[in-house]
């Protein structure tokens, strides 16, 4: 490196992206400006909408073609706001690496993993046939990924998240980039999985001196990674300022605000009296093939009750979940739902399936994604309504009586009757996905990452409503979450699941905060949280535990 | 080995398709003795043209005689009459005084030929014009490339077929308009008695794909792993063509093997068309004569050949897609 000068590595100034839609277009960011200096990770934080995304990829030139870019965009002193293609496409993937958020979709399905970070070698330099291959396995190696000769000739879908990510940034490194783009890198990982990325990035940082500009919605990942944070709001940016004062002494509201909807660990929810019981499996197995996906699973949700169920992708929670609420037939164990033994129900559904109808009335689910667990084609209230019209002998008054004490029950005007899906945002479309579960007024909610695809100020404003729904209504409620800090905020009680077993259960005080089982310590201890000090401190004790 | 393990699942549909058509065969009004009993059809020469062509028997008899044929040979009728139809046997045509089999080894070149021709060309056409109209997606190039394929699309082949006669072979006497040379014979002329009909059935195919290429396309290039060759710095060429069609194709194979294969039975209508005696001809004059070992020939034929196109299909399809076939190893 032979870089004299300390202009910034990027330079943004009074950045300004719009789309044109036909009626008048949207514009997505405006006056955004930052630096971003070698060696330093920069993070642009903000929820869906804010132009975080948008602002990192109109760097590389890939918005879409009725974008429209104005402003200044200065990498190494050279300005790439209307530069040509070939310019910029020697920059993609040589100078500037990127990482992209969903890595089982960001390869491509049909290519071996080999192949694709081969190509991305081939098309910035010339190599021979033998030196690539030798070259991918290096990446590979540098990236963690302990069998590179076998990830190489791997497809993408015969590889974890985890390992996808890292391949994803042996790829992005492929080219000894100056600056990675990593735009939401561990979004959609298992915390354990996302602490080894976080703490890869780092290494590459300080290994190589590579600049970072790290987009996410995540504070507790900002806390962890970043040394500079640019706060974005609908498109412009509020606030700019080292990652420890951010936290420490956050100067616009928004900031604040942001900050305050995180949830943390750190407050349980006491346990009530347990009540009657309302749903529980007993010693459940729960095989798909030849797949055990839930292995001896015993568990109780009382009257009245929050049961959270953590656990990573591929633990099985779910599949409990989906059993209790009759989707899955049951392999082996016991399952009851008031009563109702689900076992002998789901093994013969078709013979069963006037009982089964019955047992589901009494139960109420809410899916993670509003946007495809609702009709698009039908109104709200017409899906509200679908429950009562099925099981419910009302009049079309009475229905629609209960849909507006429905919608004033999840805090939504009566008004959005009419509305379609596509008309309202995440969190709303949730609202209207919890009142279609309550419709019924059940004894059992089963609740599959009811957040995990909203934002974080909305998310908190969901969980408040849960919290307030389940005090009113009494429900017993089971609670699927990845997410501990979650699951905290609503759950009394909480069991973690590793690998289809039940490895602890307990209130929540016991699990979160005196730990017994050595899994569930280091799932709470790769939960980064959002306060660089404290981070930190339990990195440090991360790496010391782990041999 | 894939293809091993869907032998009898092949087998047996088979056995299901060859019952039902022998069914039809049973329900038709039509007694094939009657119709080649001669006049006057006194009953005793009935009953002698039942016996030759082994109707007297009852059906299942009839059909285990019918399969049993197939596998080893059999005859039709005693003595000085006797016919031989050697194995494999589809049954005789007492009509046309010949063994089904040899009626359609003969045919199916003609119709293999342009099958096989008018395939080529109107995947390549659809394809290309599919993958053209996406990447320049709302411009006069993809305007005027969906223009013409529902114009294709709804065109019917006899029609355009007659035009394209009438035009290229008579007008402009530029092609011959029928015939068919078979390919051993003369190469070129072979190919050039076909140009016409390979064209028709071509463009109007070409339709198809073209809107289902474009349709795929445009999803594709709005997924992910597109994004993530760009930011590698792919030529958009190479993004296209390396990630983009290859993803395109999966689908599009489907619908392909399945149309060949169904081609490959008879183009019945290019057939008459153009005047050529390939398996579409056979049968359309075989339904004309009621003449039924043939019909139920050329069904099963045809039957065979879509069920190996999909057994084709299957294993391109495990190819293309690594997800596919497989089981997911995840260590």
């Amino acid at each position: 490196m032979t870089e004299t000068t300390v202009s910034p590595l990027l330079a943004v100034a009074d950045l300004a992206i719009s789309f044109d839609t036909g009626d008048g277009g949207h514009q997505a960011a405006r006056g955004v400006a930052f630096q971003l200096h070698r060696g330093r990770v920069l993070a642009l934080v903000g929820e869906s909408g804010s132009g975080k995304s948008v602002t990192a990829m109109s760097i590389l030139g890939l918005l879409p073609g009725n974008a429209r870019v104005a402003g200044s965009l200065l990498f190494e002193d050279e300005e790439l706001i209307g530069c040509g293609p070939e310019k910029l496409r020697a920059l993609r993937g040589g100078r500037i690496g990127t990482v992209f958020q969903e890595p089982m979709a960001a390869f491509n399905p049909v290519l071996t993993l080999g192949d694709q970070i081969a190509e991305a070698i081939h098309t910035h330099k010339i190599f021979e046939g033998t030196s690539v291959k030798l070259r991918v396995r290096q990446l590979l190696t540098t990236v963690g990924l302990d069998d590179p000769d076998r990830v190489a000739r791997s497809y993408p879908h015969q590889l974890s998240g985890g390992q996808l990510q890292r391949a994803m940034i042996a790829m992005a490194i492929s080219g000894d980039p100056v600056l990675l783009i990593a735009d939401e890198p561990t979004t959609a990982l298992d915390v354990t999985a996302q602490a080894g990325i976080l703490d890869l990035l780092r290494e590459l940082r300080d290994d190589r001196g590579m600049a970072i500009l790290l987009i996410t919605h995540d504070m507790g990942v900002v806390a962890d990674l970043a040394d500079d944070v640019v706060v974005l709001d609908r498109g412009r940016v509020v606030e700019t300022a080292p990652a420890g004062r951010l936290f420490t002494e956050p100067a616009h509201a928004y900031t604040k605000a942001l900050l305050e909807a995180v949830p943390r660990l750190g407050d349980p929810r006491p346990a009530p009296e347990p009540g009657p019981e309302v749903a529980a499996v007993g010693d459940l197995v729960v095989e798909y093939g030849r797949f055990r996906a839930v292995d001896g699973v015993t568990l109780r949700v009382g009257a009245g009750e929050v049961v959270g169920l953590v656990g990573e992708s591929g633990s099985g929670k779910s599949t409990v979940g989906r059993v209790l609420a009759g989707l899955v037939p049951v392999t082996a164990g016991t399952a009851t739902v008031g009563g109702a033994d689900l076992t002998r129900l789901t093994r013969h559904p078709w013979r069963h399936a006037r009982a089964l109808r019955r047992l589901r009335a009494g139960i109420g689910v809410v899916f993670q994604d509003p946007a495809s667990s609702l009709n698009p084609r039908r109104t709200v209230g017409d899906s509200i309504t679908e429950p009562l019209v099925l099981h419910r002998d009302l009049d079309a008054a009475a229905r629609r009586a209960r849909v507006e004490e429905l919608l004033d029950a999840v805090r939504l005007p009566a008004g959005l009757r009419t509305r379609y899906p596509h008309e309202m945002s995440g969190g709303q479309r949730q609202r209207v996905a919890i009142a279609r579960a309550l419709a019924l007024n059940p004894a059992l909610l089963i609740a599959d990452e009811p957040t995990s695809a909203l934002d974080v100020s909305v998310q908190a404003r969901i969980l408040d409503l849960l919290r307030s729904l389940q005090r009113d209504f009494g429900f017993g409620c089971l609670f699927v979450s990845h997410d501990l800090a979650v699951v905290e905020q609503v759950a009394h009680r909480v069991a973690v699941m590793h690998r289809g077993t039940l490895v602890e259960e307990g209130t929540s005080g016991e699990v979160l905060h005196r730990a017994q089982h050595p899994y569930t310590r280091k799932l709470l201890a790769a939960v980064p949280v959002a306060d660089p000090v404290r981070q930190a401190a339990r990195r440090v004790a991360r790496t010391a535990g782990v041999p | 080995m894939t293809a091993l393990k869907r032998l009898p699942g092949v087998l047996g549909t088979l056995v299901v398709i060859s019952l039902l058509t022998f069914a039809v065969f049973y329900l038709l009004p039509a007694d094939p003795a009657q119709l080649s009993c001669g006049r006057p059809c006194t009953p005793d020469r009935l009953a002698q043209a039942s016996a030759f062509m082994g109707y007297d028997k009852p059906w299942f008899q009839q059909y285990l005689d019918f399969l049993g044929g197939i596998v080893t040979g059999r005859h039709f009728g005693a003595g000085r009459a006797a016919v031989d139809c050697a194995a494999p046997c589809f049954g005789w045509s007492f009509r046309l005084n010949a063994p089904v089999t040899r009626l359609l080894l003969d045919r199916a070149p003609v119709t293999f030929s342009i099958a096989g021709g008018a395939a080529l060309l109107w995947l390549v056409i659809g394809v290309g014009a599919g993958v053209l109209a996406a990447v320049r997606r709302g411009t006069a190039i993809d305007r005027s490339a969906m223009l013409l394929s529902t114009v294709g699309v709804s065109a019917p082949s006899y029609l355009v077929g007659l035009l394209g006669i009438l035009l290229f072979g008579f007008t402009l006497d530029m092609v011959p308009v029928g015939g068919y040379i078979p390919l051993a014979e003369s190469p070129v002329d072979w190919a050039w008695h076909l140009i016409l009909p390979w064209t028709v059935l071509a463009l109007l195919n070409a339709a198809v794909y073209a809107r289902l290429t474009r349709g795929q396309m445009i999803e594709v290039l709005g997924e992910d792993y597109i994004r993530t060759a760009r930011a590698k710095g792919l030529r958009e060429r190479r993004v296209i063509g390396r990630h983009g069609l290859r993803n395109v194709l999966i689908p599009v194979v489907t619908v392909f093997g399945l149309d060949l294969g169904t081609l490959l039975g008879g183009a019945v209508i290019t057939e008459r068309v153009f005047s050529m005696q390939g398996l579409g001809a056979l049968l359309i004059d075989a339904v004309g004569t009621v003449d039924l070992p043939v019909i139920v020939g050329v069904t099963l034929f045809s039957a065979l050949l879509v069920i190996v196109a999909n057994v084709l299909v299957d294993l391109v399809y495990s190819v293309l897609d690594p997800r596919v076939g497989k089981e997911t190893t995840s260590r």
